[in-house]
């Protein structure tokens, strides 16, 4: 049964990965692009702990963890320098 | 005294003059003098064993798999050298004292003067060829600061870069030849060279290998057609010509012909080619010195013509030609430093070295007039002065010449410059000192005090007695330096004033009646001479030179023109020829390994990546969305890392983009935000050309490499099998960082610190300037948000703070055995501290801030280097680590190993780093008014009073 959960979450997953790339390609401007590279980010988590978990693996655990702690930074800066230029004040 | 000593001293006592200038000039000669003195006695105590025919030695392995080693050896040809330059040197070092003005910076003088010194030892003693060439090209660059010593004449350092061109580029021929030369005996050591004369001479190798030892030789020994640097470099100091351009300097080409002479000379080419350039050097010399008015270069051109004399006896390949050529080395150093003391005496009393000015000073100067007369007399080659036998032995040896069938050729060219050389040699009396007093001498002409007069009065002194009775004063010297330069037992010989009426002593009458009809004619014939074109060395060095340096502007400008597109294109396109030559002219294996199949998740990795890839190409100009596309890009490499299991990668991949993508937001607010467009459509199109080419093939190369099997067994599997063996640790890449790898990263932690405190000295210096208003009165470029510091951002990340570090220690902790370590952690941990200063400010957080940054990354490097260190107490190699086990009660039994600590000290380097790094560029940002006292403020003028006490900006109101 989890063998198919986890192909269907691949699948799923695997699709947004496609439509994050999908606005990122043909949207304007930056903001939703931003946007768009944060949701990836998110989709990029589920698909690496899904992977550990069709391999019964923990090694990527940690992997994951720092991504989804990163990726928020990353969002943060880019938000920082759309809003205000300047993102230490 | 030891070789080491003797060749030491000179460069340690270089210390003293410099320093003892501020004691006065007296210290500072003396402490030249002592040195020279303590080292000439350290050479005089090997006198005895040198008499004696021994050779002393003094052996030191240095890099003797480079076949480079310090040994010296000291026979009767290096007795010879040193014994002339330690002893001509004190001589110089005395003179110097009352010649140099207080003007002049005398500790400088003398410190060049004694590395110079140090430097001609070291030639004249080493036994070693590379040892040789290293003291060789010393010479050279001491001299340059010697020549060019009077900086603020352009004669000078004119004078000085041309010999530097000339004396460096003739070394340079003669390291080839010297490598060459090691390369056929197969050892570089000189003593075993001169054992192999058969070997070398039989070789196919002999004649470049001669041709390029004896371009070193005669730029340096100014022979033709290099000897146009000499006259050019008498811009220097006198005592300067008299030391390096009379005595020593120019004698270390002719002591290497004569050092070499065992092995080289001997066969035709040698005759051909070092007697040849000898004699042409020899009468060119004698002619031009002739017509020279200016002092110095009148003897600049006789110190060429003596020169060439000697190195035409050294080309004769005879054993009593040799033994000639050694003695006029001695009395050519006596008589023409004398000369050249004298007229620098001329020079310093009278105001002028110009022959035309002067006259008539046998009176006003009668002490100089005695030195100079005894001098010209020797160089004129009159008994009973030691120029005299010397002048004598050389033309009865050209007599025995023959120079292709011609018997008359050799003596008949060595009769007319024995001739101009008596002519020039009078006319420096004549004109200078005879004739009638005159009334228009730049300055009143007397004699100098004693102590310039001294040193040239105790060289005369020599050439007296030494012509009276040079068997006895001389004589053992003589012989045993010729049988050092021919390596072997010697004919019969005595050095005698009067050998009967022969050959010789009819052409040296010729000569001297001959040079003094040349003086009576010398009106009539300077006219004719200035009326003659004549190539003028230095405009044609000067056009060659400002050619080269013309090609060298064009080929540099056309490589580098300062487009990075230029240097790409440059490089991939050299590195696609060599592909091709590579790919078209070696073989390949047949595949070894299947091609594995693709699931589809990959795929859609791939598409990402390269979709990416493809539009950051079309839209890079627009460099906010580039950086967001960089960033999808990292994202899909770390993720394709996990899946390829390389974890640790993937951590350190992510963590690096993160901080490279704030820092280049922190930069893209100072910059321009879109790419101009600088290269026409054109060259983009060539480019895309280029790079679509090198693309493909690199991505054809990674597919061959992929799917084959190495041909060579991989380090991986020694890295598996003992990394915890050796290493203690589980986490193979970890181990490779700490310990395997350990200095390189040790290397690497400071190469980042150095870098973060580069930038941060950059940031200081550009705040410092006139830079800082232009940043302080900056206006946003579009309107800003009002919130500086977002209420829920600041919560977040301070609620995020220690979670962040404790994920930083929980990676750091388990780095060694599992994915993690030192490297990941430090930039987590620096990104726990940036996201402060991002959401509640600069300000607020420096506030908070209490550890400098530059003390994180030292501390850092000190931990690493202790724990390396450490090993040594152990008795083992600088950073060999150790592992144990510790069982505490409450917990569960751990390991400690040193690594670790090595990693603490990489994790606080690189802590250290990215905040230095960060928070100096964030600092160009600063502007009067960012403090605020709310560090979560929602726009304070909404709901507060504003606080009188602080100033709030106008811009942080609408937007």
């Amino acid at each position: 049964m989890i063998t198919y959960a986890t192909y269907f979450a691949f699948a799923c997953f695997g699709a947004a990965l496609m439509m994050n790339l999908w606005r990122i390609l043909t949207s304007d401007g930056v903001g939703v692009r931003v946007l768009a590279l944060d949701t990836m980010v998110i989709n990029t988590i589920a698909l690496l702990i899904l992977y550990g978990i069709s391999i019964s693996s923990e090694i990527f655990f940690e992997a994951a963890m720092i991504i989804a702690m990163l990726g928020f930074v990353s969002t943060v800066a880019y938000a920082r320098f759309m809003l205000r230029g300047n993102i230490i004040e | 005294m030891s070789l080491f000593l003797i060749v030491a001293l000179p460069f340690l006592g270089a210390v003293f003059p410099a320093l003892l200038i501020r004691a006065g000039r007296n210290a500072c000669a003396w402490s030249a003098g002592v040195t020279s003195a303590l080292a000439f006695v350290g050479l005089m105590i090997n006198l005895p064993a040198v008499l004696r025919g021994e050779a002393v030695t003094a052996r030191l392995d240095w890099l003797p798999w480079l076949g480079l080693n310090a040994n010296f050896f000291l026979d009767g040809l290096g007795f010879l050298f040193a014994a002339l330059i330690l002893g001509i040197g004190l001589l110089i070092i005395l003179y110097a004292r009352f010649y140099l003005s207080r003007e002049d910076p005398m500790g400088q003088f003398y410190t060049y003067l004694l590395l110079f010194q140090g430097a001609m030892v070291g030639i004249v003693l080493s036994d070693n060829i590379l040892l040789l060439l290293v003291f060789w090209e010393l010479t050279s660059l001491s001299s340059f600061l010697l020549i060019g010593y009077w900086k603020h004449l352009p004669e000078g350092r004119q004078g000085a870069r041309m010999a530097l061109a000339v004396t460096g580029s003739g070394g340079l021929a003669m390291i080839a030849g010297m490598l060459i030369l090691g390369h056929i005996v197969g050892s570089y050591d000189l003593s075993v060279i001169l054992q192999n004369k058969e070997l070398i001479q039989a070789s196919p190798l002999y004649l470049p290998a001669l041709i390029l030892i004896l371009l070193g030789c005669f730029t340096k020994s100014a022979q033709f057609p290099f000897h146009f640097w000499l006259p050019h470099a008498m811009a220097a100091p006198t005592p300067v010509s008299a030391y390096l351009h009379s005595a020593t300097m120019v004698k270390a080409g002719l002591f290497l012909l004569a050092r070499m002479w065992p092995v080289l000379a001997g066969t035709p080419e040698w005759f051909y080619i070092v007697a040849t350039t000898g004699l042409i050097t020899m009468l060119l010399g004698a002619v031009i010195a002739l017509f020279k008015d200016d002092l110095k270069a009148l003897l600049a051109f006789s110190t060429v013509s003596h020169l060439g004399l000697i190195t035409m006896l050294l080309g004769f390949g005879t054993e009593i030609a040799a033994i000639a050529a050694i003695f006029h080395i001695i009395n050519h150093a006596t008589f023409k430093a004398a000369l050249f003391m004298s007229a620098g005496i001329i020079d310093h009393e009278t105001g002028t070295r110009d022959i035309k000015r002067l006259g008539g000073l046998r009176h006003l100067m009668p002490v100089t007039f005695t030195i100079a007369l005894i001098a010209s007399l020797s160089m004129a080659g009159l008994p009973p002065l030691n120029g005299f036998l010397s002048k004598e032995m050389m033309l009865e040896e050209t007599v025995h010449t023959v120079w292709g069938h011609s018997h008359l050729l050799v003596p008949g060219l060595a009769l007319l410059a024995a001739l101009f050389s008596a002519a020039y040699s009078f006319r420096y009396i004549a004109h200078v000192f005879l004739g009638p007093k005159r009334s228009d001498y730049p300055s009143p002409p007397h004699d100098p005090p004693v102590g310039l007069w001294l040193a040239p009065a105790f060289l005369v002194v020599l050439v007296v007695t030494i012509g009276l009775n040079a068997q006895a004063m001389v004589g053992p010297l003589v012989k045993v330096a010729a049988s050092a330069v021919t390596g072997g037992e010697l004919p019969y010989f005595k050095l005698k004033l009067w050998h009967g009426f022969n050959t010789a002593l009819l052409m040296s009458t010729v000569a001297t009646i001959g040079g003094l009809i040349l003086l009576i004619m010398h009106g009539g014939l300077e006219r004719v001479w200035n009326a003659m074109p004549r190539p003028e060395a230095k405009t044609i060095f000067d056009t060659v030179i400002g050619t080269l340096t013309q090609v060298s502007r064009v080929i540099t400008d056309t490589l580098h023109n300062g487009a990075i597109s230029r240097y790409a294109m440059i490089f991939v396109v050299f590195t696609l020829a060599i592909a091709s030559y590579a790919y078209f002219t070696g073989t390949m294996e047949l595949p070894t390994r299947d091609v594995q199949d693709a699931p589809l998740l990959p795929i859609v990795a791939w598409f990402c990546l390269i979709s990416a890839t493809a539009m950051l190409t079309f839209l890079h100009r627009n460099r906010q969305l580039a950086l967001v596309l960089i960033g999808v890009v990292g994202l899909i490499v770390s993720l394709s890392f996990n899946f390829l299991s390389a974890p640790d990668l993937a951590m350190t991949q992510i963590s690096v983009e993160v901080v490279s993508i704030i820092l280049l937001l922190l930069c893209l607010n100072f910059l321009p935000k879109t790419t101009p467009v600088d290269s026409s459509l054109t060259i983009r199109l060539r480019d895309a050309v280029i790079a679509g080419v090198a693309g493909v093939g690199s991505a054809a190369l990674i597919y061959a490499v992929m799917i084959r099997d190495f041909s060579f067994p991989t380090i991986s599997e020694f890295h598996l099998a003992n990394s915890y063996k050796g290493g203690g640790g589980t986490n193979v890449v970890n181990v490779i960082l700490v310990d395997f790898r350990g200095f390189d990263t040790f290397g690497e932690i400071i190469v980042l610190g150095i870098a973060a405190l580069v930038i941060f000295a950059l940031t200081e210096a550009v705040l410092a300037s006139n830079v800082r208003a232009y940043l302080l009165n900056r206006k946003p470029e579009w309107p800003q948000s009002g919130d500086a510091h977002p209420l829920m951002m600041v919560v977040v990340t301070r609620v995020m703070m220690p979670i962040a570090l404790m994920v930083a220690a929980y990676i750091f902790f388990r780095g060694h055995n599992l994915p993690g370590g030192g490297f990941i952690a430090g930039l987590v941990a620096a990104i726990a501290f940036v996201m402060q200063y991002m959401a509640s400010g600069f300000t607020w957080a420096a506030e908070r801030q209490r550890i400098f940054y530059h003390g994180v990354i030292g501390s850092g490097v000190l931990i690493a280097a202790a724990t390396g260190m450490g090993a040594w107490f152990n008795g083992l190699p600088f950073l060999t680590s150790a592992f144990g086990y510790v069982h505490l009660t409450p917990l569960k039994e751990f390991e400690l190993a040193t690594a670790a600590l090595f990693d603490l000290g990489v994790f606080l380097a690189v802590l250290g780093a990215v905040m230095l790094a960060l928070e100096s560029l964030s600092r160009f940002a600063w502007q009067p008014g960012m403090v605020t006292e709310h560090a979560m403020d929602i726009n304070p003028k909404r709901d507060d009073p504003p606080d009188p006490n602080t100033d709030q900006p106008a811009s942080e109101g609408e937007a």
